[in-house]
């Protein structure tokens, strides 16, 4: 207990079959952070999540978290994790305050405290017009604020987040962010998965998965700043004819067009890259103009989850 | 205390549940009658009304008067009289009548010839219950208005029908059906119990809290306990008034065996839901069990007449033993402590099946 990280893993691998979901990932998690996992469907990402708290049994490697080793006995655990399902887990037949009583029971919150603390909850996910309905009933939004109104009851320290916004409209993301940084201010660590950019670059710390392999881990910030690649943004008239112009540039090694704007990567390596992206619609005959500019996360994705051939370009 | 906190949330959240789920609630009640309905009116061994064709060839004052007696007895209904013995054969094979008889024209002369039939008796023989009561229509003396009485002969062998002595279907089907009823609703409840939770994904939520897998297993077939007992009362109280089948023994004994045998279905229900993965699977798994418990545990058909296989097979299964209690208490009145082999593999039983239900279901997904 006290220790620095909530959650340190070391080579932490499971294995369905022949599918290798997670390989030999490596994880220190500090307390009192929000900790992203970015990667597209299929990167280990809610397999890693259930390792880590006891629903599955790794294949290899280990994992200690909140001073409980994985795999063990994960019993000492449960009480002191709170865990949000990609789909929505409570009880769709019980109202919205029967699933609080519930998990408060279920977790023998002090029943002196336990009237108070439902209301509380009520109140801070802004759930009180709605605590006679039925859960099932609920709007998406709704049903994720009382996902994490029971996931946090028992104020656990650590919370464990497997895409919790993948249903919700984008004004119910903000707020639930919000309540998010308000439950790490308190002290809460919280590991969360996510596929969305907007919600990587919120957390404090990140590491991005790809294929069950962690391919980088740091700060947005940090991450942003050592891509290994220029960023060269280009404005094009016909962006179609400008992509399939620099998709043959040897030196190129991605294209992303985003509306009349072009995304190129550039590994760092080549000089001048303004200048050869310039040169190479010139020559091709394609109007355009090309500037630098910094690197955003999704670069970062793309840059991390390239090919060595590509990367090597 | 924990414990005892996370049970009783388990046990709350069940019935509150099960109280929204109407249909469901509709079927705890509507299942029983419904079912003592229809064994305890339309289902009948001991047939009356058979459909039957008559040919009187012989046509003579003794040959109406024998017609007369039959349809007298009211184990048949001649609803048609034809000419030949073939009119009969059609009517047979289009299925209009059970019983085609044949008076021939000599009728009265066949009376006296002891080496002769009198009556030809035409059995639609597909249905052996048919062909049993035609069978007793053998016995049936033919009356001479004549002084020429024939000899009364005397049996050789007098049945005497302890406790059922009117040989009513009811007082031999209901402590039977009781057995039936609770089996199939209560492990039908407990069978998709832990399956709809986990096809619901409640479970990966239930399993990432301290609850324990025994808790669990507990708080959820605790509800269906007295939905066991209410049934049970209710089935006991329709064969009472309307069939006015008796409980001899006592009600007490009656009770504990009726737990014994509730406890051990919600059990065999709960391993059928650890062993299933949607509730398709555990439906099918419940009828699998279902059928062999109507057929060969002694409801149907008399224990000790089934093959030895298929002894073999009833002798596993709760419900013979629950059936061989009830009619024990029920009817010949016999104390709980006479029959406690029976009591004790109930018993057993829930034990075995409730540790490997236990086990079986682990908190982990792989």
């Amino acid at each position: 207990m006290g220790a620095e990280f909530a959650i340190e893993a070391r080579g932490l691998s499971k294995h369905f079959g022949d599918l290798r979901a997670v390989s030999d990932l490596n994880l220190d998690v500090p307390r009192g952070q929000i900790y992203g996992f970015l990667g597209p469907n299929g990167s280990g990402k809610s397999t890693t999540i259930r390792m880590l708290c006891g629903l599955l049994t790794p294949t290899m490697g280990s994992a200690n978290v909140l001073g409980t080793e994985i795999p063990g006995d994960s019993r000492t655990l449960k009480p002191k994790i709170g865990y949000m399902t990609q789909k929505f887990s409570l009880f769709g037949d019980l109202t919205v305050r029967e699933n609080l009583q519930f998990i408060a029971e279920i977790y023998s919150y002090p029943r002196a405290e336990r009237a108070s603390r439902i209301e509380e909850l009520l109140g801070k996910y802004d759930l009180h017009d709605q605590q006679t309905q039925f859960a099932g009933t609920m709007s998406g939004g709704q049903k994720q604020r009382l996902g994490l109104a029971c996931a946090v009851l028992h104020h656990p320290e650590l919370l464990l987040l497997d895409e919790p916004t993948s249903a919700v409209d984008p004004q119910s993301r903000r707020d639930f962010w919000a309540n998010l940084f308000r439950l790490a201010e308190s002290g809460t660590t919280i590991l969360v998965s996510t596929h969305y950019m907007d919600e990587a670059e919120r957390c404090h710390r990140l590491a991005i998965l790809d294929h069950g392999v962690k391919v980088a881990d740091g700060t947005p910030q940090d991450l942003q700043a050592r891509t290994g690649m220029h960023i060269v943004e280009v404005i094009a008239e016909n962006p179609y004819a400008a992509q399939s112009t620099l998709d043959g540039v040897a030196a190129i090694a991605s294209v992303t067009q985003l509306g009349v704007r072009l995304r190129v990567l550039i590994p760092e390596r080549h000089e001048n890259p303004v200048q050869l992206v310039e040169k190479s619609l010139a020559e091709h005959g394609v109007a355009g103009s090309a500037s630098l500019t910094a690197a955003s996360l999704e670069d970062v994705f793309v840059a991390v989850t390239m090919s060595p051939e590509e990367r090597d370009r | 205390m924990k414990s005892l906190s996370r049970l009783n949330a388990i046990i709350k959240k069940e019935v509150l549940q099960l109280s929204r789920d109407r249909l469901t609630f509709g079927m705890v009640f509507g299942l029983p009658i419904m079912q003592i309905l229809l064994f305890g009116y339309a289902i009948n061994t001991d047939v009356r009304n058979l459909k039957t064709a008559v040919a009187n060839q012989a046509n003579t004052h003794l040959s109406r008067q024998f017609v007369a007696d039959l349809r007298a007895t009211q184990v048949v209904k001649i609803v048609e009289t034809v000419a030949t013995p073939d009119a009969l054969e059609g009517l047979l094979r289009r299925g209009k009548i059970s019983i085609g008889i044949v008076i021939p024209h000599d009728f009265d002369r066949r009376v006296v010839d002891n080496n002769r039939a009198a009556v030809h008796v035409l059995v639609d023989g597909s249905d052996p219950t048919i062909l049993a009561v035609a069978n007793q229509l053998r016995t049936m003396p033919i009356r001479f208005d004549t002084t020429l009485q024939s000899p009364k002969k005397q049996d050789l062998i007098e049945v005497r029908p302890y406790y059922n002595p009117e040989r009513r279907t009811p007082v031999n089907i209901v402590p039977g059906l009781m057995g039936v009823i609770l089996m199939m609703t209560m492990m039908l409840f407990t069978a998709v119990a832990i399956v709809r939770e986990r096809e619901r994904g409640n479970l990966e939520l239930l399993i990432n809290t301290p609850v324990s897998s025994a808790e669990l297993m507990i708080g959820k077939v605790t509800p269906y306990i007295a939905i066991g007992l209410l049934q049970l009362a209710i089935i006991l109280g329709f064969g009472q008034l309307l069939f006015d089948v008796p409980v001899r023994g006592s009600i007490f004994d009656l009770y504990v065996a009726g737990s014994a045998f509730i406890a051990a279905n919600l059990a065999l229900g709960l391993l059928i839901s650890t062993a299933t993965q949607t509730q398709f699977q555990a439906m099918q798994m419940t009828i699998f069990i279902l059928m062999p418990s109507i057929l060969l545990s002694g409801f149907m058909f008399p224990f000790d007449g089934m093959p030895v296989i298929a002894q073999y097979i009833g002798e596993i299964l709760p419900t013979t033993h629950f059936i061989r209690l009830t009619r024990g208490i029920m009817l010949r009145e016999a104390p709980i402590s006479e029959l406690t082999s029976d009591l004790f593999f109930l018993i057993g039983f829930t034990l075995v099946a409730m540790t490997i239900a236990a086990t079986r279901f682990s908190k982990r997904l792989d």
